[in-house]
C-alpha cells in the first residue's frame, strides 16, 4: 500500500507534543486541581458568600471578628476585622491564577526568545546572552524581588516583572541546549540547504519542537510565581488592593493568629497554596516522561 | 594544568558576574524613587557626617564617577552607615552573618541526612505502597510556602504545646561571656529548633527526589547486574554498589541548596524573628535604610555566587565524565 504523508503544519505538531497525560496519575490529578483552580477563579463572585473585604456584623450588630468556623453560617469563621475567611480564599484564586498565568508567559515567554537567539546563532550572540543568564544565576532570587516591589510602587505587575527578570534563566539555558541538538538535524541543514531564511528555520522547523518544553517550563514557573507572590505579601511588600493568599497570611501573622490559636485562618490559605503549586509540580513531572521517556522513571 | 584550567577560568567568571551584580546592585538604589544622596544619606545625620559620607562616596559627583567610587569603597569593604543603627553597615553584617549561616548548615545537614536516607529506601523499594504515598508528599513540602510551614510549626510547638520558644536566639536577660559559649547553650539550640526544622522539611525534597532517581539509574548500570549474578546479598547491593556512586551528584547539589536556602531564610528569619541577614534584609527594606540593604543584599549575593562556584568545580572534579578540554 501506498503511504501518504500529508506534512503537518507546526500548530498541529504543537497540538500532538501537549496531547492530555492520559495514563500518569501525577499529571492527570495535577490537571484536575488547575482546572478545578481555574474555575475557581472565574466564578469567584458566585461561588464566595461576601465581599472579601466587607466588614461583617452579626444580628445583634456586633462586628463579627473572629468567629469560629460554622459559626453565624461562616464556613471557615471571621478574621479579626470581621471578614469572611472562605470568600478571602475563594478570591485569593483570582490573584495566584493572575500572578502565575502572567509570571509564567513573561518566564517562558523571555526564557524561549533567549534560548532559540542564542542557540541558533551561536557565537558571540550566544556568548554574551549566555553570561547574561550566569548574572541572572546570581542574582538571590527573593531579596531581588523585594528590592524592586518595594521600591517601585508595591503592584503585582511589580512583582512580576520582577521575577520575570530574573527565572527566565532556567528556561533560556533548557531551550538553548535543545535547540543546539536540533539546529544539526537533517531536516534543518535541508532547509538551509534549499535557501530558507534563518527566520523560516527558526519559526517552522525548530520552535514548534520546543514548544512543549517551554510550556513545561511556563508551568513550573506558576508555581514560583505563586509562591514568591505569597512570600512578597507576606512580608509586607504585596499589593494592597489584592487579596491574595500570601496577604491572608500576613493578617494572620499581624492578628496574632499564632498565640490565639486560629488554625482556621491560618491553615486554609497554605493548603491552597500548596495544592495549587504542587498541581503544576505533578504536570511537570508527568509530561517530561512524556516528552522524554529516556529520563522515564 | 589540566585541573588548573578549569578553576581558573571559573574564577574568572565568578568575578565577571560578581561584579555585574554588584554594578545591578549600584543602579537599584541610585534609580530608586527620592534624591541620590538618600543612598547613603540620612537627614539626620550631623552636617559633619553628612560632609564625610558626600566626600567617601563621591555624591555630589557625576553618576560614572559614584559609581568607580563605589567599586573602590567596596574593594576595601567599606558600606557605608546604617541610618537606624548608626554604625558601619560592614560591622552589623558580620554581627549577624554567622547566625544566618548556623540556621542555613544546620538545617541542610539534617536535611540532606535525612533526605539520602530516605531517597535510598524509596528507590529500594521502588512502585510500593510506599512510594506511591510518600511521592505526593515529598512534592507537597517543595509546594509549601516556607513561611506558612514556620507558622504552623511555631502555632503547635510554640503557642499550642509551650515546648519551643517564639522566636530569637535567646532568652531574654541571658548573658553569654562568649559567641561559642551562646552557640552551645540549651537556650539557643531551643531557640534554633523550630526555624532549623521548618528550612529541614522543605529542603529534604531535593536531595530525596536526586537519590532516588540517581539510585534508580545506578541499579541498572551493569555493575550492579553483575552483584546480583554473583548472589551478594541485596544490602551489599544497595549500600556498597548503589548509593555510593549515586550519592556524588547528590553531595554536589549541597553547595546550590546553599544558596537556594539563603534566599529562602528571608521569610523564615522573618517569622522567628531570628537576628541574620535575611531578616535584616527585610526591615532595613521596610524602614528605608538603605545602606544596610545594600550590603545585606550584597552578602546574601556574594554566599550565592561562591556556593554556584563551589558546586560548579566540585562537579568538575567528583565526576571524571565531565571533562573541561
Amino acid at each position: 500500500m501506498l503511504e501518504t504523508t500529508v506534512p503537518e503544519g507546526p500548530v498541529i505538531r504543537i497540538f500532538r507534543a501537549m496531547k492530555l497525560p492520559v495514563g500518569d496519575n501525577f499529571a492527570m490529578a495535577g490537571l484536575i486541581i488547575y482546572v478545578i483552580f481555574a474555575l475557581t477563579a472565574i466564578f469567584a463572585p458566585v461561588l464566595a458568600p461576601y465581599e472579601p473585604t466587607e466588614i461583617l456584623y452579626t444580628v445583634d450588630y456586633d462586628l463579627a471578628s473572629d468567629l469560629l468556623p460554622g459559626q453565624e453560617g461562616h464556613i471557615l469563621g471571621t478574621t479579626s476585622l470581621g471578614r469572611d475567611i472562605f470568600s478571602q480564599i475563594v478570591f485569593g484564586a483570582r490573584a495566584a491564577l493572575l500572578v502565575g498565568l502572567t509570571a509564567a508567559f513573561m518566564v517562558a515567554f523571555i526564557g524561549t526568545i533567549v534560548g532559540l537567539i542564542s542557540g541558533y546563532y551561536g557565537g558571540w550572540v550566544d556568548t554574551i546572552l549566555m553570561r547574561l543568564a550566569d548574572v541572572a544565576f546570581g542574582i538571590p532570587f527573593l531579596p531581588f524581588v523585594i528590592v524592586i516591589s518595594a521600591f517601585l510602587e508595591p503592584s503585582i505587575w511589580n512583582t512580576v516583572i520582577a521575577m520575570a527578570l530574573v527565572l527566565w534563566r532556567d528556561t533560556a539555558r533548557v531551550i538553548r541546549s535543545q535547540v543546539l541538538t536540533l539546529r544539526s538535524r537533517g531536516y534543518v541543514e535541508a532547509a538551509r540547504v534549499s535557501g530558507s531564511s534563518d527566520f523560516k528555520i527558526i519559526l517552522r522547523h525548530i520552535a514548534p519542537n520546543i514548544v512543549p518544553l517551554s510550556l513545561l517550563y511556563g508551568s513550573i514557573a506558576i508555581g514560583w510565581a505563586i509562591l514568591t507572590e505569597a512570600s512578597i505579601s507576606f512580608l509586607g511588600f504585596g499589593d494592597p488592593n489584592s487579596i491574595s493568599w500570601g496577604f491572608m497570611l500576613q493578617d494572620a501573622f499581624a492578628s496574632q493568629a499564632l498565640s490565639r490559636q486560629a488554625y482556621h485562618w491560618f491553615i486554609p490559605p497554605g493548603l491552597a497554596i500548596i495544592f495549587v503549586v504542587s498541581a503544576g509540580f505533578f504536570i511537570s513531572r508527568g509530561y517530561e516522561n512524556l516528552l522524554f521517556p529516556k529520563l522515564g522513571r | 594544568m589540566s585541573t588548573l584550567k578549569p578553576v581558573l577560568s571559573r574564577t574568572f567568571q565568578l568575578i565577571l558576574v560578581l561584579w555585574a551584580v554588584v554594578t545591578i546592585l549600584f543602579l537599584m538604589f541610585r534609580l530608586m524613587p527620592g534624591n541620590p544622596l538618600a543612598a547613603y544619606i540620612d537627614p539626620t545625620f550631623t552636617l559633619e557626617q553628612q560632609e564625610a559620607l558626600i566626600r567617601q562616596f563621591g555624591l555630589d559627583e557625576s553618576l560614572l564617577r559614584q559609581y568607580f567610587t563605589y567599586l573602590g569603597n567596596l574593594l576595601q569593604g567599606e558600606l557605608g552607615y546604617s541610618f537606624r543603627y548608626r554604625t558601619p553597615v560592614a560591622e552589623r553584617i558580620w554581627l549577624l552573618l554567622p547566625n544566618t549561616l548556623i540556621l542555613t548548615f544546620s538545617s541542610l545537614i539534617v536535611a540532606y541526612i535525612f533526605g539520602i536516607l530516605a531517597g535510598a529506601w524509596l528507590a529500594w523499594r521502588r512502585a510500593s505502597r510506599a512510594e506511591a504515598f510518600a511521592l505526593p508528599i515529598v512534592l507537597a513540602t517543595r509546594a509549601m510556602p516556607e513561611f506558612w510551614l514556620g507558622m504552623v510549626l511555631l502555632a503547635i510547638f510554640s503557642f499550642s504545646l509551650g515546648i519551643f520558644p517564639a522566636g530569637g536566639t535567646r532568652s531574654a536577660g541571658t548573658e553569654y561571656e562568649s559567641l561559642w559559649s551562646l552557640y552551645t547553650s540549651a537556650d539557643f539550640l531551643s531557640h534554633l529548633a523550630l526555624p532549623m526544622l521548618t528550612l529541614a522539611i522543605y529542603s529534604q525534597g531535593l536531595p530525596l527526589l536526586l537519590m532516588r532517581s540517581n539510585m534508580l539509574d545506578v541499579m541498572k548500570e551493569d555493575f550492579v547486574t553483575m552483584a546480583k549474578v554473583k548472589g551478594l546479598s541485596p544490602y551489599t547491593i544497595v549500600i556498597k554498589h548503589g548509593a555510593r556512586n549515586a550519592l556524588l551528584p547528590v553531595m554536589t547539589s549541597f553547595a546550590i541548596s546553599v544558596g537556594y536556602q539563603l534566599q529562602g531564610n528571608v521569610v523564615v528569619e522573618s517569622v522567628f524573628s531570628w537576628p541574620g541577614l535575611g531578616r535584616e534584609l527585610v526591615s532595613a527594606v521596610s524602614a528605608s535604610d538603605y545602606p544596610l540593604a545594600q550590603g545585606a543584599f550584597l552578602m546574601i549575593a556574594v554566599v550565592v555566587i561562591l556556593m554556584n562556584l563551589i558546586a560548579d568545580l566540585l562537579y568538575t572534579f567528583l565526576d571524571p565524565r565531565i571533562s573541561h578540554a
